[in-house]
């Protein structure tokens, strides 16, 4: 469809100056969070209400126009990296907190309203929104539903999915439909966790109620350094095994505790090989009697060194080394790539072994945060994007630690969502049935498939293709497959 | 792959009609089955069990029984307190009905926990979805769609689980409270970060399970009063698996409402409150299923529980778009339309 068309059939329903079409005007949306992926979309709209969002989507599949929802555009998998020959849905308008009720500990907001923000709301309630994406303080909540967006609380708190109570969704034809009631369940199939992190392939986030928490009486932080990352890993086991589930329990290896020491100055330990932050939460006493058994556990399993922080300002010093994380690996590389497999525990000194070793194969620094409580690892891969063959190999170490993740038994994303990163990774982790079976499930939402378009699940074709280029351990994925 | 397993998915494959069932001690939930259903039971077993995974994967006909035992071994346990109508309740049937306990309100319900599961779609293919692990984004949530399907959107045959550690004490308060009271009580309390793991009320009296560490658990009992139930497994069992005394009255039909848990006492006549006001479990004549109506006027839902009932599904009807959208996922899962046929969505028309 023809640009000037389009625009002209778009601003029929909506005003005109937020009908964006213009390259200047469209080129900051040219990206999300993941900058290696870009395209200009052919228009940008900013729809103010729901008529409007309704309006957009009839006109789009009407024509078969292509259209990527965005909230604040932080999302690390390129799940709303515009389409070519369609339209960017952006929908940082929609930023109010419509109401908050206290003793029903819910909050119902527009999808636009950043993560924080709600917390931020609520506070004076003794009351906060549990899921805790680094990107808080920038990220919107119908982002993060999009994505089933995790945090470092999760272990204890949930994901996304299990902190919303319901989601009113545009779907595809632009008709409104709610998923999920304000009472804990609903009827029929549920819904609600499917539209949760299907990465805006089914519908669009109107307005969501979220659950809240009343906030712990207290938290406290410990920090604990190893000389041997196995010894660490083990000590996450032992704490897990003695009935102990902290809210936040994270790791970073010897290069991220280096890097985000420079940057933060957060009294980390810089000659330890692996280092830990445990908090846990809770009424006084609870946190007194727990605290007591976590620093035992590290004692014993080799800790080389052990600080509670000895107040909340050095509590939010701790944590904020840790949140730091990715920008502080940003100063010491021109560019770094997140990765965001999950692999079960266990296999953890066996996972960083064998990432060393394609650390020095493939000629590429890595530094390693990892959500230790729940197996979720966000290697970061330095390299220099000028530099086309460096991007090359650092895609190719990338994908080859999500391969790893899988084979150990893990996930090749556990928060940050497939969007077009990870897509042919998903060859790998699923059958062509399964892939199929997920087509079919969208085509139910969506029959025409206008709604981001090439993301999160590959076609058949897709894994034949991938296939082609890349055989694992001498098996090509999907043999059944015609290759073309 | 067991036998039972081939069978079932050649059947699909020929497009023969199949219900399956565990062992069928949820039958009285939903509609009757059009076909004669095949127990699961037989395809049984602890597939994976690592403690400090915090993850158990079992097929689909293991006994809940069994377990419970296994965990209780490691000082574990299914956090969602899955409710059993009978010593046979399999985590298949568990999943496919998707009921959870008075602990729901703390650790969550048994969609909340599950991680991932394997499932014979409509066409006899066998797939898996999700894993063992706690995070996993990729692909969409089949998975916790599966959970409270009744089975009719594919063939649970294993299922992966979180767990969670048994708390290291609780303790039970009661306080003799009026349903006003008792309801207003429970919101002050839920505002609190007590270590809480239910709250309910029936006859007069609210009781308050504090589940955490010991000198925790005994301070919240010191700052909420009452008295401490002696016999409290008892008091949590009779109201989990439905053995207390006010879940029966002679010639009346037991419903649950499951409503927003402000909704004001004198709206619902309830005998039981649970998950902290959201779940309420009520009596009413046969036959009066006015209480969809009451239900939804209030935001929430009604599921009939009295096994007398004979036609419908006793559940709530659903809103005309999310069952326009509900009829396109079954058939996007089971095309045909063949599994456990007349149990679950009432017909399209």
């Amino acid at each position: 469809m023809k640009t000037e068309i389009l625009v002209a059939a778009l601003a029929g329903g909506m005003s005109s100056n937020r009908v964006l079409h213009s390259s200047h005007e469209t080129a900051p949306y040219e990206c999300d969070g993941l900058t290696m992926f870009k395209a200009r979309p052919k228009v940008v709209v900013l729809p103010e209400t729901r008529e409007e969002v309704c309006y957009v989507l009839k006109v789009c599949q009407e024509n078969g126009v292509p259209v990527v929802a965005r909230g604040a555009g932080t999302g690390l998998s390129g799940g709303a990296l515009p389409h070519a020959e369609g339209v960017l849905m952006v929908m940082a308008k929609f930023n109010r907190i419509l109401a908050v009720d206290g003793d029903a500990r819910t909050a119902r907001v527009e999808p636009g309203v950043r993560n924080l923000a709600i917390s931020e709301a609520v506070s004076e309630l003794g009351l906060y929104y549990a899921p805790d994406p680094s990107s808080q303080i920038a990220c919107s909540i119908g982002g993060n539903i999009a994505e089933n967006s995790g945090g470092v609380h999760c272990l204890k708190y949930g994901l996304t999915v299990h902190n919303v109570l319901s989601v009113t969704l545009a779907l595809a034809d632009g008709s409104i439909v709610t998923v999920g009631s304000d009472a804990l369940d609903s009827p029929g199939y549920d819904l609600l966790a499917v539209t949760i992190g299907s990465e805006g392939l089914l519908g669009i986030v109107l307005e969501a109620t979220v659950k809240l928490l009343p906030k712990p009486e207290e938290m406290r932080v410990v920090m604990a350094a190893f000389d041997d990352v196995t010894k660490a890993g083990d000590s996450v086991g032992r704490i897990i095994a003695e009935g102990i589930i902290p809210a936040g329990l994270e790791m970073m290896d010897g290069p991220a505790v280096a890097a985000v020491e420079d940057f933060v100055k957060a009294g980390y330990p810089l000659d330890a090989e692996a280092m830990l932050l445990c908090e846990v939460d809770g009424t006084r006493d609870e946190v007194a009697e727990e605290l007591l058994k976590v620093e035992r556990i590290l004692k014993d399993s080799g800790a080389t060194m052990l600080r509670v922080a000895k107040d909340e300002a050095e509590r939010i010093l701790f944590w904020k080394g840790r949140k730091s994380a990715f920008p502080a690996v940003g100063r010491i590389s021109p560019d770094y790539y997140c990765m965001d497999g999950t692999i079960p525990r266990k296999h953890l000194s066996l996972v960083l072994t064998r990432m060393r070793e394609m650390s020095k194969r493939y000629a590429l620094r890595c530094a390693n945060v990892f959500h230790a409580g729940d197996g979720n690892l966000h290697p970061l891969i330095l390299f220099d994007a000028n530099d086309p063959e460096e991007l090359t190999r650092a895609e190719a170490f990338g994908a080859e630690i999500l391969e790893l993740c899988v084979e150990v038994g893990g996930t090749i994303t556990g928060e940050h969502g497939v969007g077009i990163e990870k897509i042919n990774e998903m060859c790998v982790q699923f059958s062509s049935d399964e892939l199929t079976q997920f087509h079919e499930l969208k085509a139910a939402f969506d029959p025409t498939g206008i709604l981001n378009p090439g993301k999160a699940v590959p076609t058949l074709n897709r894994c034949a293709e991938f296939g082609k280029m890349h055989i694992h351990k001498g098996q090509m994925p999907h043999p059944e497959l015609e290759r073309f | 792959m067991s036998d039972l397993i081939d069978m079932l998915a050649a059947r699909l494959k020929n497009k023969q009609p199949i219900s399956v069932i565990g062992s069928n001690t949820k039958g009285f939930l939903g509609g009757a089955l059009t076909d004669e259903p095949l127990s699961m039971r037989e395809h049984a077993g602890i597939v994976n069990y690592e403690p400090t995974e915090l993850v158990l994967t079992a097929k689909a006909g293991t006994a809940l029984s069994e377990i419970n035992t296994l965990l209780a071994k490691s000082g574990q346990m299914l956090p969602f307190e899955p409710p059993m109508f009978g010593e046979d309740s399999t985590l298949g049937g568990a999943m496919a009905s998707g009921l959870s306990g008075p602990r729901r309100i703390h650790l969550g319900s048994a969609r909340d926990a599950i991680l991932g599961l394997r499932l014979i779609n409509g066409l006899g293919q066998h797939l898996r979805f999700g894993g063992e692990v706690m995070k996993n984004v990729a692909g969409y949530d089949l998975s916790r769609l599966s959970v409270g399907a009744f089975g009719t959107l594919g063939i649970l045959t294993e299922i992966s689980v979180k767990v969670l550690p048994l708390p290291e004490q609780e303790r039970t308060q009661m306080l003799t409270y009026s349903n006003a009271r008792a309801l207003s009580e429970m919101i002050r309390i839920g505002r609190h970060p007590y270590p809480v793991s239910a709250m309910t009320w029936v006859n007069d009296m609210l009781y308050v399970r504090l589940s955490g560490t010991g000198r925790g658990v005994d301070a919240a009992a010191k700052a909420l009063g009452g008295e401490t139930l002696a016999n409290q497994k008892r008091y949590w069992n009779s109201i989990c698996h439905h053995m207390h005394p006010s879940f029966k009255q002679d010639q009346e039909w037991l419903w649950r409402l499951s409503v927003p848990p402000t909704t004001p006492i004198n709206s619902i006549p309830f005998e039981i409150l649970d998950w902290a006001g959201a779940q309420r479990w009520v009596h009413a004549a046969p036959f009066d299923y006015s209480l969809f109506e009451l239900a939804e006027s209030l935001g929430g839902h009604a599921t009939c529980f009295s096994s007398e009932r004979v036609e419908g599904t006793g559940m709530q009807p659903l809103k005309p778009l999310v069952m326009q959208l509900s009829h396109r996922v079954k058939k996007a899962l089971d095309p045909f339309g063949l599994i456990n046929r007349g149990r679950f969505l009432e017909e399209a028309s």
